[in-house]
């Protein structure tokens, strides 16, 4: 009996140190920064349009990539092929390896002097230092979460209501989009919402694609390098209550729009 | 007609090996094994939802096997009914009609008479998951039943459900069966293929042990196997006279126990273990005693198959102790006796 408690009492310890690491910091942020401070940081015009850019390039990035990664996604689920595990392999790639090495190499692929960099020059684009870029090194980052998240989605779907759907008449593209896609939408929104967010906060890779213009990472890392911690809480403060806002209403839609 | 020419596949822990029946146009076909034994496997063959290895599938003279499921117009259902479960009763039902591009008024008209049909009316706007199982099941069949299969391939459909259910839905598929619809009925359940088989095949480890009639099947199994299986050797058609007899063959009047089924024709089995063999007739609680000659002795597990002449042939599971004491042999005039509860009556 004595023995039991002691453990609770551990388990409970140990429980609240954890709780407390995370939490800690982030009180002591919000609590960093006096009214006036945040108010004068919300009117900066600065600190809003590196927001707004922000939430642009994650959305774009977000949008962009579930309408390509799902197909990979669903064939990843459903079909077998050689090299799966491999396939399987590369799309975690970009959660493990550095971010800002992950910058690099996306750097080496759109720099001006590459394919894809002459081919955007040719029709007046340029992909560095642009939220074009921007969102590419986004998405770069943040895919897998997609991409796990639909596939794991897209597995859960029972083959057998594929296989009756296909009896019944349908097309392999009418199963996809009836049977397959409505069943795999919850795994897969709450995939999106996740590379939303983990785009939305990436710095390291978006650092070296693009310094200018500026979203709010960027703007928090310059403001501490050149002011100093003062000046980049009260940033940071107002773009955390930016992501958990945004968070939150994201998960309130998809809850509603799949029950 | 539907024909199966030697399919085989090899799925690794499992394998179907030259499988080969005949189904004619509007008949009842029955596959009883025991699970585990490739029947279902054999039905997604005939859907197209697997390719076989080898051997083919002909439907009404065509060559099937390469055909894609879509294009075979072989409904199947399948044992979890695989509705749809983002969908409403009423839209699963018409998910055939959407893919094949049914005028909507169409769709609402065939929507109506299959729902009315299997008593699922009421329950059109209600989602899957607040359904019970039987009430899926006839989702599925009406689902499947609108594009009007040739052929219909049933996954053990009635092994979840009870008695009472179970009842009406055999009545359902002998109707559907009676205006010509050609089925194929997996089943592990010995009553089920009783009340519903105009054919039957044994199938055992992937291979088909015995295909025949229901008496060719049950009253001559083709090996140990089959006679474990149906376990029982004395196989009927009956007619109840009154609530507790039944005239078996038109020969011989038993007495059965009461029996809550409609109909009146059917079949009779009691298995051979049940049958007592004596030298005279002996007073005791069963209520079946006939006379007859002995005109077959045929070694079996732990004894003798002693068959008995009675006007119908009686079959006889005998120790070989009692086979020696009563000098049993054959021509020799015997009287076979058995319990009235030893009976099933099974109408159809």
């Amino acid at each position: 009996m004595r023995k039991n408690s002691n453990f609770r009492l551990v388990i409970l310890f140990l429980s609240g140190v954890a709780l407390l690491f995370i939490v800690a910091p982030l009180i002591g942020l919000m609590l960093s920064s006096s009214v006036e401070q945040l108010s004068e940081t919300i009117i900066d015009q600065e600190v809003q349009s590196s927001i707004i850019l922000t939430l642009m390039t994650a959305f774009f990035a977000t949008l962009t990539f579930a309408v390509a990664g799902i197909p990979l996604a669903y064939l990843l689920a459903k079909r077998d092929f050689r090299g799966k595990k491999l396939v399987t392999g590369i799309i975690d790639l970009p959660v493990v390896i550095p971010h800002t090495a992950a910058g690099i190499a996306v750097l080496g692929v759109i720099s001006r002097d590459t394919l894809l960099g002459k081919a955007a020059g040719a029709v007046g684009m340029s992909f560095v230092g642009s939220p074009l870029g921007i969102s590419f090194a986004m998405a770069f980052v943040s895919v897998p979460f997609l991409l796990n998240a639909a596939r794991d989605g897209f597995a859960a779907v029972p083959s057998r209501l594929e296989k009756a759907a296909l009896n019944l008449g349908a097309s392999p593209s009418r199963v996809f989009f009836t049977v397959s896609l409505p069943l795999a939408k919850r795994s897969i929104i709450s995939g999106a919402i996740m590379m939303f967010a983990r785009g939305m906060s990436e710095f390291g890779a978006v650092v070296i694609v693009a310094y200018h213009p500026m979203i709010t990472p960027v703007l928090i890392y310059e403001r501490f390098g050149a002011f100093g911690l003062k000046y980049a809480q009260p940033v940071s403060v107002i773009f955390i209550f930016v992501s958990l806002l945004f968070f939150i209403i994201l998960r309130i839609v998809s809850g509603k729009r799949s029950t | 007609m539907l024909e199966l020419k030697n399919i085989s596949i090899d799925l690794g822990e499992f394998s179907l090996r030259n499988i080969s029946f005949t189904v004619d146009e509007g008949q009842y076909f029955v596959l009883l094994g025991r699970s585990g034994a490739g029947k279902s496997i054999l039905l997604e063959i005939i859907a197209g939802l697997i390719k076989p290895d080898g051997g083919k599938v002909i439907l009404n003279g065509k060559d099937i096997t390469a055909e894609p499921m879509q294009k075979r117009n072989v409904g199947i259902v399948f044992q979890d009914y695989a509705i749809f479960p983002h969908l409403s009763v009423r839209e699963n039902i018409c998910y055939p009609l959407k893919a094949n591009k049914t005028p909507k008024n169409e769709r609402g008209r065939i929507v109506r008479e299959l729902s009315e049909r299997m008593g699922i009316s009421g329950l059109l706007d209600r989602m899957p998951g607040s359904l019970s199982g039987g009430e899926l099941q006839r989702v599925a069949l009406a689902r499947t039943l609108t594009l009007k299969p040739k052929v219909l391939l049933l996954d053990e459909p009635l092994s979840s459900l009870d008695s009472g259910l179970r009842y009406k839905m055999r009545n359902m598929l002998r109707n559907l069966n009676g205006e010509g619809l050609t089925m194929i009925h997996v089943t592990h359940d010995y009553d089920t293929t009783v009340a519903l088989a105009q054919k039957v095949a044994i199938i055992n480890k992937g291979k088909i042990l015995q295909t025949g009639t229901l008496k060719d099947v049950f009253h001559n199994p083709g090996s140990r196997f089959v006679a474990n299986l149906t376990g029982i050797h004395n196989f009927y058609r009956a007619r109840l006279k009154a609530h507790n007899k039944a005239m078996l063959e038109e020969k011989l009047e038993i007495t059965v126990l009461p029996v809550g089924e409609e109909e009146n024709k059917g079949f009779v089995f009691f298995r051979s273990d049940d049958v007592v063999v004596s030298l005279e007739k002996i007073e005791s609680s069963m209520t079946n005693s006939v006379r007859g000659v002995i005109t077959g002795m045929v070694p079996a597990v732990n004894g003798m198959e002693v068959i008995v002449d009675a006007g119908i042939r009686i079959s006889a599971h005998i120790t070989n102790e009692s086979t020696e004491k009563l000098g049993l042999a054959e021509g020799k005039r015997v009287w076979v006796s058995f319990k009235a509860v030893a009976v099933r009556f099974i109408g159809r």
